[in-house]
């Protein structure tokens, strides 16, 4: 006998993954917006970011070391953990420095968010281009104040401190949950799941975006994809 | 929990796993309360002996400890491994600040794979422990050690004790592995107010007053190096572990920005306190060299303000010594080799069992020395008798100190002193200064928000002055403003309610004073036609240079 209702698709119909959602606010004065950025971003990456792989015969695979160091931050009370990778904290910052541009020359009343999305690559035959299936979409809205005073900027640095303290604490709950991750690949498919292209740590891979709003709440520039991607591949 | 369903191969592992991964969590904490900025190396290359995939040190000294709290065992239901982080002050006082609780519970996940799943999720669990390890306030706490207070830890096993971190303390979850014989749980409860608990709950240790007075008598203040690190030597017999600092690890040395020295002291509020009847003369005797102690802080740090380094211990490269052999009971120092921004590294250790050749692992600072405690040491046993003894302490007796506010130029009279009543209170570098205004502050406290009146202004007002809703148990509590490590002078705050408070009643200008104000006053007033008559005739003179403005 049947145990229970069975998923009946449709001919043709593919299922389509879910992609897990978090989205992040932050209140920040201009000069805090990189730092806050990068704790964010950083932290996810600690999580999602392995060794690199080694494949051996048999289809084994040995992982690196993931090394870590501590970051203060110089205009917020704060200091969060990265992954030790000169590439990868380049490659963040370049993200994060365009985003603070961006956010600055928009004139509108300094709202954004960058987004970090973590997806897989499925092969598709010719003559159709590989997909990008996501499965893990960080979102970190920010809203840029303005503020008169050093005394103001004191409080801010202490305020900002402990909410991004908060964040934190956050995103490890989220990490916690051992929710969906791709399934550990042959070395024929890990291209498709991780970044190998780093020397020293393999990140899942993972494309950053941002958007500006106006004053009107849409959006007006449009999302820059793949620029790690790029970034990294010159 | 049955487990007769995991083979006993992944039993072994399972348990080798666990009890490896007690023993990271252990380096990580204690290893983020260190003081210093931590930085490993990734590595592509897999070592073999980097559990978890991760490069986390391993300081000889707290492994053994740890080794030594487990004594063979794993944590189960019931029983768990607990690192307790508490806080010792120059004189003495300790109070317990975080309690991290690596525990098992009986929710087994059967269908789970041990070498594989499992393994992953204990390193993920481990990063999350890195990160969260920088959030909680005992991070803060720790960066700033060395001159005033000291982070020691502390490893048992078995139940978890909370009751030492005060009232109201919150927990925050690291998260949670699940494994075919159980769930391994990992979280941390830590005290959010650093109210002053009352005495009974101190231990009172001799004060390491001479340890502490040296440094500021003896430490050089070059306009451009950072401060010396201190020295500490061997123990005298070879129980003392020393932490073993592997050339390969980067130490990174911060620098803080600070604000400008401002002119006045800062100033310490008044409490009350129930105190214990008085114990004899040489408890007295350590309130006056805490005074001296405070102010002698204070000038130290006016002095030592070159332009890019800050008072955050770590840029100073302070050092957490290992102190070895201490029993179970009784917390470790935490002390770490010492580097200054440019000294070369430390040299590297022997390998770990000779200790035989442990040389010093920092310059010699004059005349000042670290003991290594250890078990045959006779300040360890000074310790343990005193705290068996009551833990009534010292009296917390008034003293008057006195403030002397700089003159600035112009002024009428100056302003001779301000007096203000002092207490030899525990913790008192952290007393607030004038919190009472910073209360008042919207910019600090929203007006809108009256339930969350926390404990901090309850015994601030306990004075008699108005607010205060939370009774005479407050009374035993002294504000103590928390204020963070890296971001401003904590000797000298200037935040709005002192500046407002300190300078609301500046002295009169002297040619505001009555006299001779009156008497150019009157002049001004006669010679004013005059000046009319001379700027009417030459009004075409001034009507043209006007032009050249515009």
């Amino acid at each position: 006998p049947p145990a229970g209702p069975a998923l009946v698709l449709p001919p043709g119909a593919v299922p389509v993954m879910n992609c897990r959602a978090e989205v992040l606010e932050v209140s920040v004065e201009g000069r805090q917006v990189e730092e806050a950025m990068l704790a964010v971003l950083h932290t996810v990456l600690l999580h999602r970011s392995t060794g690199k792989f080694h494949y051996k015969k048999e289809g084994t695979y040995s992982i690196g070391t993931v090394g870590t160091q501590d970051v203060d931050c110089d205009f917020i009370d704060f200091a969060y953990v990265r992954v030790s990778s000169e590439e990868l904290d380049r490659a963040l910052r370049k993200a994060v420095g365009e985003f603070k541009d961006a956010l600055r020359s928009s004139g509108s009343d300094g709202m954004g968010q960058i987004s970090l999305e973590f997806y897989q690559k499925k092969k598709s035959r010719w003559p159709f281009s590989d997909e990008c299936i996501p499965w893990e979409l960080w979102t970190i809205k920010v809203n840029v104040v303005n503020l008169a005073n050093e005394q103001e900027r004191q409080i801010c640095r202490e305020k900002v401190g402990e909410k991004l303290c908060e964040k934190i604490i956050n995103i490890v709950e989220v990490m916690n949950r051992h929710e969906y991750l791709p399934k550990m690949p042959t070395q024929s498919e890990v291209d498709n799941v991780f970044d190998t292209s780093l020397k020293d740590v393999q990140p899942y891979l993972y494309k950053i975006s941002y958007q500006i709003t106006d004053s009107l709440g849409t959006s007006v520039t449009t999302t820059m994809r793949r620029l790690i991607k790029d970034t990294l591949a010159l | 929990a049955m487990d007769t369903d995991l083979s006993s191969q992944d039993r072994k592992d399972l348990d080798k796993f666990i009890k490896f991964f007690a023993l990271k969590t252990v380096q990580v904490i204690v290893q983020a309360r260190l003081g210093e900025k931590i930085c490993t190396r990734s590595s592509s290359s897999p070592t073999g002996s980097d559990w978890f995939n991760l490069a986390i040190k391993d300081i000889p000294e707290v492994t053994h400890e740890a080794k030594k709290a487990l004594a063979g065992q794993l944590p189960a239901v019931g029983r768990s491994m607990c690192v307790e982080i508490s806080l010792k002050t120059s004189e003495g006082d300790s109070m317990e600040l975080e309690i991290w609780c690596l525990e098992m519970n009986e929710k087994c996940d059967k269908e789970i794979k041990v070498s594989y799943t499992v393994y992953n999720r204990l390193s993920l669990l481990l990063k999350s422990l890195l990160a969260i390890t920088r959030v909680t306030p005992a991070y803060r706490l720790s960066r700033k050690q060395g001159h005033e207070y000291v982070i020691l830890y502390r490893i048992y096993f078995g139940e978890v004790q909370l009751s030492g971190l005060g009232e109201g303390f919150q927990t925050v979850r690291v998260g949670t592995v699940g494994t075919p014989v159980g769930t391994i749980t990992l979280s941390c409860a830590y005290r959010i107010n650093l109210a002053f608990m009352s005495t009974r709950q101190f231990e009172r240790t001799p004060p390491i007053m001479g340890i502490i007075i040296d440094h500021f008598v003896d430490r050089p203040y070059p306009s451009s190096s950072p401060m010396h690190p201190c020295n500490y030597r061997a123990g005298e017999d070879s129980g003392a572990v020393y932490p073993s600092v592997e050339d390969s690890q980067e130490v990174c040395t911060t620098s803080f920005s600070t604000s400008p020295p401002s002119q006045c002291v800062f100033t310490v509020t008044k409490a009350h306190f129930q105190t214990p009847s008085p114990v004899v003369t040489d408890t007295l005797k350590v309130p006056v060299m805490g005074l001296a102690f405070s102010h002698q802080l204070s000038s130290s740090r006016l002095s030592y303000q070159p332009a890019a380094l800050g008072v955050g211990s770590a840029d100073m490269g302070y050092p957490v010594l290992f102190a070895g052999g201490l029993n179970a009971a009784h917390p470790h120092q935490l002390i770490g080799p010492g580097k200054e921004g440019g000294v070369p590294p430390v040299p590297s250790q022997p390998a770990h069992g000779t200790q035989a050749d442990q040389e010093r692992m920092c310059t010699p600072l004059d005349g000042v020395h670290y003991s290594a405690a250890t078990p045959s040491s006779s300040e360890d046993t000074e310790t343990v008798s005193n705290s068996s003894e009551g833990k009534c302490g010292s009296p917390h007796d008034l003293l008057e100190t006195i403030f002397i506010r700089k003159v600035g130029a112009f002024v009428n009279k100056p302003i001779n002193q301000v007096t203000m009543a002092n207490l030899d209170i525990p913790f008192a570098m952290f007393a607030p200064k004038n919190v009472e205004l910073e209360d008042n502050d919207p910019m600090v406290n929203p007006p809108d928000s009256p339930e969350t009146e926390s404990p901090l202004q309850g015994s601030l007002h306990s004075e008699g002055s108005s607010g205060s809703s939370t009774g005479n148990t407050h009374d035993d509590f002294v504000m103590i403003d928390f204020k963070p490590a890296f971001s401003k002078d904590d000797i000298l705050p200037m935040d709005l309610g002192t500046f407002y408070r300190e300078f609301q009643n500046p002295p009169q200008l002297s040619s505001l004073s009555i006299d001779i104000g009156a008497q150019s006053m009157a002049e001004d007033l006669d010679s004013l036609p005059e000046k009319l008559a001379v700027h009417e005739k030459n009004v075409k003179e001034f009507d043209a240079f006007v032009e050249t403005l515009q």
